[in-house]
């Protein structure tokens, strides 16, 4: 069951290698004669095709352009020339460092709020949360992001520009990327906190709940050791597929802070049609997101006794 | 739903939904009436940049001394009217490809399926940013791309939704008619299939609009002089770290948008899941 998945998993993870790599080989025209210019001679036009390897076939160059990625070589920038390896190594650490700490935030505020809204359901708090839920989940990152900027910058408790070097001490860190943190917590929080409560909700009118209930167990006891148990798969998937969207939502967050981090430089590229580090940032994102949802699927499968010990 | 059945609908709606409508109707309004509404031109530079609030001027001006006000009527017009068109290229697709591989079954259904199995293991953001690389930064490139990537969700649905009807009597009835494919689809299937594809058409019209401006906001969609919303707030966005609220409004506008959408959309999915409080 769980070799299954994985095996599917790698499938999908070469699949998408395929289609990066393919997307690239539409690009309309030469990437040898673009670089060049127009004004270069077809021989040095050959003789450049032939440096980047443009002149074997497609396949070949998809397997040593796979075998390069697979040891940490994402080739060289068409912009300017440098490795793509130097430039995205540092800006990858600041990025998982930023969804790392927003997860950290998120992840056991939005279990405890939903467990709340379901101990609580149909009260003030469970439609105010609903109501509040739901209008944020319609707001733009950036939206969520400058209002943050507005209300708390002003104040000067947080910078609203969120620099970071690598010699920075971890505090420092913290407190300078605590906005964005902030941002992607909000984005993300409501959508795992209304799945939680769904979650919850749906098992309680299973007959081993109101045998619970009958036997005189407390609401919250029901709720903490009868349904959540149950209920922790979905759980699980819905807080993996939150962070799966914190890749995405990162690469907003990044611009609006100017944090120095790949989705940033993802954003940088595609304005220039520097497409191989494009390349480099899309084939990372993507796999950290097949990835992930490959870690729920499992986990979620482990968290269920009848899916492990299946006949 | 005959007349009646719609008047005792709205009047059990509930006040979030009304909220939903009211907003979605005065968007559409702003959107058509934008050159008798708005003061000066789209594009017309009408005073010095930054210029505070105002009677000329109600919102200020942005950076280049456009009046805030014009651009953000005009915005309605532009940025709903591109989200709204890219949605429906993105059902048109999904829905004709979905009900086709649902009524075909066999290869072509397998081919269609793994297709969009691929395209949505990538995160959607990260996927219109290669394509937009390869393809060049347009609004009709954005339009083309955002409607490419969002067709795959439609065609889940809509195969999903189609999928139960295919299997029923009358369609086998139908084809032992010998009715041909388009019947089969357009007199059919679509017809049955037409309640959860108008509701997720609300959704769908959220994410695009959601992701358009986020494209526009990153510079990489709908480019200025056009006033659009997400680069308006980009354009602007320096004087909100002075404490100006102004360049929040743009970016106010959408999320109210959203919000209105997704809570017609709530209150239509209860409707038609039969759950009553």
């Amino acid at each position: 069951m769980i070799a299954l998945r994985l095996g599917l998993g790698l499938v999908t993870l070469f699949v998408i290698s395929l289609l990066i790599f393919g997307a690239v080989e539409l690009l309309p025209g030469d990437i040898a004669q673009e670089i060049l210019g127009q004004a270069a001679t077809p021989e040095t036009v050959a003789a450049f095709r032939r440096e980047l390897g443009l002149d074997q076939p497609a396949y070949i160059r998809y397997f040593v352009w796979l075998g390069d990625v697979l040891q940490g070589d994402f080739g060289n920038s068409l912009a300017n020339g440098r490795p793509i390896t130097d430039l995205i190594a540092t800006r990858l650490g600041n990025t998982l460092f930023l969804a790392l700490y927003a997860a950290v935030i998120a992840v056991p505020l939005a279990l405890t709020l939903g467990i709340l809204a379901a101990l609580f359901r149909n009260s003030l708090y469970d439609r105010a949360v609903n109501i509040f839920t739901l209008t944020s989940i319609s707001f733009p990152e950036f939206f969520v992001a400058y209002i943050l900027i507005f209300l708390l910058s002003q104040t000067g408790w947080f910078p609203s520009i969120a620099n970071v070097s690598p010699e920075m001490a971890f505090s420092e860190r913290i407190h300078r990327t605590f906005l964005p943190a902030l941002t992607l917590t909000l984005v993300v929080t409501a959508h795992m906190m209304r799945m939680t409560r769904a979650a919850i909700i749906n098992l309680l009118a299973s007959p081993y709940i109101e045998m619970a209930k009958l036997k005189g167990a407390s609401p919250t006891a029901i709720i903490l050791r009868h349904a959540l148990p149950n209920a922790l798969a979905p759980i699980i998937n819905v807080i993996a597929l939150n962070l799966a969207y914190l890749i995405t939502g990162v690469v907003v967050v990044e611009v609006v802070f100017v944090y120095p981090g790949l989705g940033q430089l993802m954003v940088d590229s595609v304005s220039k049609r520097d497409i191989t580090v494009v390349q480099a940032a899309a084939l990372i994102f993507a796999c950290a997101y097949v990835l992930l949802n490959l870690a729920a699927d499992v986990l979620s499968t482990l968290s269920n006794p009848r899916l492990v010990h299946s006949r | 739903m005959n007349t009646q059945a719609v008047g005792k609908a709205l009047r059990t709606a509930p006040p979030t939904a009304w909220f939903g409508m009211i907003v979605i109707l005065a968007y559409i309004a702003v959107a058509f009436l934008a050159p008798v509404i708005a003061p000066y031109g789209e594009r017309e530079v009408v005073g010095q940049q930054y210029l505070p609030w105002s009677a000329e001027h109600i919102l200020g001006t942005d950076k280049l001394g456009r009046d805030m006000f014009t651009r953000l009527i005009y915005g309605a017009r532009n940025t709903v009217g591109i989200a709204f068109l890219t949605t429906l290229l993105a059902f048109l697709l999904g829905s004709i490809l979905g009900l086709l591989a649902a009524t075909t079954g066999g290869k072509l259904d397998q081919l269609l399926s793994r297709a969009v199995d691929v395209i949505m293991a990538i995160p959607a953001l990260i996927l219109a940013l290669l394509l937009l690389t390869i393809v060049g930064t347009s609004i009709t490139n954005m339009i083309l791309v955002i409607a490419l990537i969002d067709s795959t969700r439609v065609f889940r649905l809509a195969r999903a939704v189609a999928m139960n009807i295919v299997v029923m009597d009358y369609i086998e009835a139908a084809r032992l008619r010998g009715e041909g494919m388009r019947h089969l689809i357009l007199r059919e299937i679509l017809p049955n299939a037409a309640a959860p594809l108008v509701a997720e058409f609300g959704l769908r019209f959220c994410f695009v609009f959601l992701s358009i401006s986020a494209l526009s906001f990153l510079g990489l969609g709908i480019q200025p002089p056009t006033a659009d919303w997400g680069s308006m707030v980009r354009e602007n966005a320096t004087l909100i770290t002075f404490g100006e609220i102004t360049p929040l409004l743009p970016a106010g506008a959408i999320a109210l948008l959203t919000v209105g959408v997704n809570f017609v959309v709530d209150w239509m999915l209860h409707r038609a899941s039969g759950l009553k409080e």
